[in-house]
Formats: structure tokens, C-alpha cells, sequence
């Protein structure tokens, strides 16, 4: 088996961001490994045929047209099958955690989810994965036979690192029929119109468990008042009903890249920082050194916050006075 | 309807975590151990489909010894029974393999739906119950927000990227990993310890399964995580410490 064979995602027309990057990852591991590497889609090649690659495989097939796990599973075993790379890389989105690690069990394997990196030892790659939401690493060794599967966390490579090239388009119908696909999925929606877009601030004052109870939330609202900044939370926040689902910034939320993101009682697991660290300036205030939020931020604070935020309040309006 | 719900038991969320001697995983003789979040939410699901529908609620959970403090508590909050795949050695099976033992103990139960959460909070796969479904042939739904019963089977709302959602119909028996925040989780009543005393715990090795450990991913060190970025951890008193943060805000990152 030979050969890095990278699944791209595609969201309707455009591209799912997290492709390129998982893209440029297949790109690294197979120079690095001395393989070549292809890619395969769901849907049309469009900008895959600018790359370099060996080939772009374009899975297509009238029962995909509606992402099924049950669908996207049988028509990757099968392409996997003929081709037989020796590893599978996939951007680690909502929709390959719904159907990557079922492919993965149906080749007797483990998917290696969201990796942030890789290096090649003896011509095979050690994958790095988060444990404890972000407080320790781990290196994960693949094993057993081939292909191994493992998926690419966001940000973790930089689609700029792509290498364009040429690359030959093969056309690939797999064999699917009505009865394998039990889900009948409907039409994707939102909740409601988003009243607040936290993508266009400046400035957010983001809070999180550490603030222990809803009433007291207005200690960070003091705060974010100051500094004219917008409010957000991390999920357990809005989960628990104390500041409304939109103010939520992570995976599941909103993402932002303001230019000053100040994280309150947020430890900092990977659904939350996808969601921010493309801010400019991050400052972190947390009572436990060791929080992962420590690891992008520019500035801390290691202190209750209960002291510490309204020392803040004060020093902002001390300033801006 | 009888509903099957996997639980972990896992180091609570505010410890101290340090290495290990071997350098592949943590020490835990000095830690306290809880219930992966994201499985009190599945839990919590299933207590209250079976309010609506009646049945049974199965609790299952592979751990050491210890986990059975995790168990007691499933039971006090109204789980009917448990079945516990007791192995100390857990870390020898990779999460495939834990699958393996915990879909072959569901399948002697033959429940309607299985319930877990969708990652646990130490290893973070967010695995387990896919491949639960595909070990036992049944179809699936991730990250669910909503289970609705209906004639056909269920309904269950998906969560999606950037506040996106999806509902999906599926046939039972199916399997759901369910996302934090799905519901309230209920506190456990005195009668309700009281009760899970007398209820029936049931044991089983990974012998008697029959899934032997032979890990494909393996752990091969574990550390802490170099900083990407070099922090200014800023000192002193909070009145002081903020003044300086201030300080900096205006004048280096000028972000003020």
C-alpha cells in the first residue's frame, strides 16, 4: 500500500476551509514520507486540478448527493479499496466525525482524530493529538495494517503552504444502492436570525466557567462596558442559559479574529479556541496556571477573577478618563 | 423503549494532571474521577425519554474498580440497572477496541437506542458510538441537540457548523452521541441513592467478552504542549497586575 490520500470536503459549491489545510498537511507527510499524494472528493474537482497531485479522485454518484453517513462510508470503502493508499487524512469537520470513524471500523481501524501536527519516524508518521481538552499532548503512533486514518484539527497547517502543480482528474462511480442509506437527513437550518455578529467587533470581553453562577455575569458585563467591548461566552455558558446562544464564540459558535480577545475564566478547549485564536491580541485571565488558554495568549493574568476583573474595570476607566 | 447509555468515567475537570513514570500516561492514585460530561448530558436524555415512554435505562460503562462510584451515581439518578465491564488495564485497548467490548455487552441487551456522549473529556476521540454503530450494524446520528420519537423511529436535531442544524429520521435501534447542553441534568434525590443500593450491578470481563487488546493507535508519550506563543504572565497584587495589563494594552499591543 502506498500513497497519502487526502478527503476533501466540500459545502455546496465552495470548499469546506479546513480541506485546503488538511490538504497542505498531505501535501508535507508525502514528501516527507517519499509517497505520492492524491485527493478525493465528493463532487465536482473545481480548484484540485491547480495542485500538485498525483490524482483527484471525483466520487460521484446520485445517492451522494445528500451527505449520508451510511452513503459517504460505502463509496469511500470502496475507493479506498482499489486504490489502497497507505494513509487516509481528513479535515477533522462536524461531518467527517460522523462518518470517518465508521470507515475506519470497516478497515479494522482507528481514526487518529484531530491531529495538530505529525512528524515521520522510520518512514512513518507519529501523529500529535490534545488530551484533557487541551492540557497535555500526546504522541500517537498508527499501527497494525494499512491504510491508517487520522484527521487534521483547524488552523493545525496553512492552506498558503499549498504546492500548486497539475493534476489528472479520475472519475470514480462507486457501486451504491437506496437500501444501504437508513438516515433520512432534512434540510439544514438556523435557529434564528443572528441578532448579534460578534465577528464584526473590535474588541470582546468572552467569559466562561470560571464565572461559577448567572448572577455574576454583569462582573464581566462591567468590564466589557469599559472597553466598549461585545460580550461572548464559551459553550457551557450558553448551554446553561446564561448569556443567549449567539453570543457563543467556538466551534459551534461564532469565529472571530477581533483585535483584542479577552478570555475570562476560560480554560481554553480546542472547540473554543478555533472560534478565537485568530484574534490579534489575546490576554487570558485564569485561576489555573496550566489552563490551555495560556498557550495563545499574549498576555495573563493568573488570579481569581473576582479580584481581578473589577481591578481591571477600574484601571480601563482610570485610563480612558 | 429500552435505552442503552455508555458512560465513562474520567479525572474531574479541575485536576492537577502530571505524568507518569512511563511518560504515556497521567497518575491517577492522587486524582477524583467523574462522569465524562457529555455522558451525564446522554444520560440525563435517556432518563427523561423513558419518563415519556416508559421502558428501562441500562447504564454500561467499561472502567476499572473505581468507575463503579460513577456507576452508583448513574444509578441514583434513575438509571435502572448497570452493566460494568470491569478491566484495570484499560489503557491496552485502543478506543476500537473499547468499542469492541462495549458493543458486544449492548448487544446481548438488545436495546432500542443507544445513547453516550459524543467525546470524552480525557481522550478526546469523540468516537466511541459511531463505531458502536458500525460494529453493531445500526445507523447513527452525531452531535444531537434533540431525540423525538416518532412512528418510523426517531428524530433527532444535528448540530452543524456556525450555528447550522439538521434534523434527521432514522429506523431503531440506532445510536446517538449526544452534545453537551441537550438538556438539564437533574441532581440525584436521597431516595434515589438510597434506592440505586439494591439495584443490580452487573459484572463483566473483557475475558468473557472475548476482545482480545491488540491496540492499532498507541500512545506513545505523553507532554506537556509547547506554547505557541511566549506569554506575559503579568504579577502581582489584581490592583497592580491590572494596571500593568493596562498598561500594555495601551502602549505595546495598543489595543486601547
Amino acid at each position: 500500500m502506498s500513497g497519502v490520500l487526502v478527503v476533501m470536503q466540500r459545502s455546496g459549491a465552495d470548499w469546506h476551509r479546513m480541506s485546503w489545510e488538511t490538504l497542505a498537511a498531505g501535501q508535507q507527510l508525502a514528501a516527507q514520507t517519499g509517497q505520492t499524494v492524491s485527493a478525493a472528493v465528493v463532487g465536482d474537482a473545481g480548484e484540485l486540478v491547480s495542485k500538485k497531485l498525483d490524482r483527484v479522485y471525483t466520487v460521484d454518484h446520485p445517492l451522494l448527493s445528500i451527505y449520508t453517513a451510511d452513503g459517504f462510508t460505502a463509496a469511500l470503502e470502496q475507493l479506498i479499496r482499489k486504490i489502497s493508499p497507505s494513509i487516509v487524512l481528513f479535515p477533522h469537520t462536524y461531518q467527517v466525525r460522523d462518518f470517518a470513524p465508521k470507515l475506519a471500523t470497516r478497515f479494522n481501524q482507528v481514526l487518529v482524530s484531530d491531529a495538530v501536527g505529525f512528524r515521520v519516524e522510520s518512514g512513518a508518521p507519529i501523529f500529535v493529538r490534545q488530551l484533557f481538552q487541551g492540557k497535555l499532548n500526546a504522541d500517537v503512533k498508527p499501527g497494525g495494517a494499512e491504510p491508517h486514518f487520522a484527521s487534521i484539527q483547524a488552523g493545525a497547517f496553512r492552506a498558503d503552504q499549498l504546492e500548486a502543480g497539475a493534476s489528472q482528474v479520475e472519475q470514480f462511480a462507486p457501486g451504491l444502492t437506496a437500501d444501504i442509506i437508513r438516515a433520512k437527513p432534512q434540510e439544514p437550518f438556523r435557529e434564528s436570525a443572528r441578532a448579534v455578529d460578534l465577528t464584526s467587533a473590535d474588541i470582546i470581553v468572552s467569559v466562561g466557567r470560571g464565572i461559577k453562577e448567572k448572577d455574576n455575569i454583569p462582573i464581566v458585563e462591567e468590564l466589557a462596558k469599559a472597553l466598549g467591548a461585545e460580550l461572548a461566552a464559551s459553550r457551557p455558558i450558553c448551554d446553561s442559559g446564561w448569556l443567549p446562544m449567539e453570543r457563543q464564540v467556538g466551534s459551534s459558535g461564532q469565529t472571530v479574529s477581533p483585535k483584542m480577545y479577552l478570555a475570562v475564566g476560560i480554560s481554553g478547549a480546542i472547540q473554543h479556541l478555533v472560534g478565537m485564536k485568530g484574534a490579534k491580541t489575546i490576554v487570558a485571565i485564569n485561576k489555573d496556571a496550566n489552563a490551555p488558554i495560556f498557550e495563545v495568549a499574549d498576555y495573563g493574568i493568573v488570579g481569581d477573577l473576582f479580584e481581578v476583573v473589577p481591578a481591571l474595570v477600574e484601571a480601563v476607566k482610570k485610563a480612558k478618563s | 423503549m429500552k435505552i442503552l447509555v455508555s458512560i465513562k468515567q474520567v479525572p474531574s475537570r479541575d485536576s492537577q494532571l502530571r505524568i507518569d513514570a512511563t511518560g504515556r500516561w497521567i497518575q491517577e492514585n492522587d486524582l477524583t474521577f467523574e462522569i465524562n460530561e457529555p455522558d451525564a448530558f446522554a444520560l440525563e436524555e435517556a432518563l427523561r425519554l423513558k419518563e415519556k415512554h416508559g421502558g428501562e435505562v441500562v447504564a454500561l460503562c467499561a472502567g476499572p474498580a473505581r468507575a463503579s462510584q460513577t456507576i452508583r451515581e448513574a444509578l441514583a439518578k434513575g438509571a435502572d440497572r448497570a452493566i460494568h465491564i470491569e478491566e484495570e488495564n484499560l489503557s491496552s485497548f485502543d478506543t476500537l477496541g473499547v468499542a469492541k467490548l462495549l458493543a458486544k455487552a449492548a448487544d446481548a441487551e438488545k436495546p432500542d437506542l443507544i445513547l453516550t456522549g459524543l467525546q470524552s473529556d480525557d481522550l478526546g476521540y469523540g468516537q466511541t458510538g459511531v463505531v458502536m454503530a458500525e460494529l453493531l450494524g445500526l445507523p447513527h446520528g452525531t452531535i444531537i441537540m434533540a431525540v423525538e420519537k416518532i412512528d418510523s423511529g426517531i428524530r433527532v436535531k444535528r448540530e452543524l457548523e456556525d450555528g447550522w442544524f439538521q434534523n434527521v429520521e432514522m429506523p431503531l435501534p440506532a445510536v446517538l452521541t449526544i452534545q453537551s447542553g441537550i438538556n438539564k441534568l437533574r441532581y440525584a434525590t436521597l431516595m434515589g441513592i438510597k434506592k440505586a443500593k439494591s439495584k443490580e450491578v452487573k459484572r463483566l470481563t473483557t475475558a468473557e467478552l472475548g476482545v482480545p487488546a491488540s491496540p492499532t493507535a498507541s500512545i506513545e508519550r505523553v507532554y506537556l504542549p509547547q506554547r505557541t506563543k511566549q506569554t506575559q504572565l503579568i504579577e502581582g497584587s489584581p490592583k497592580e497586575a491590572a494596571a500593568k495589563l493596562v498598561e500594555k494594552l495601551r502602549f505595546e499591543a495598543r489595543v486601547i
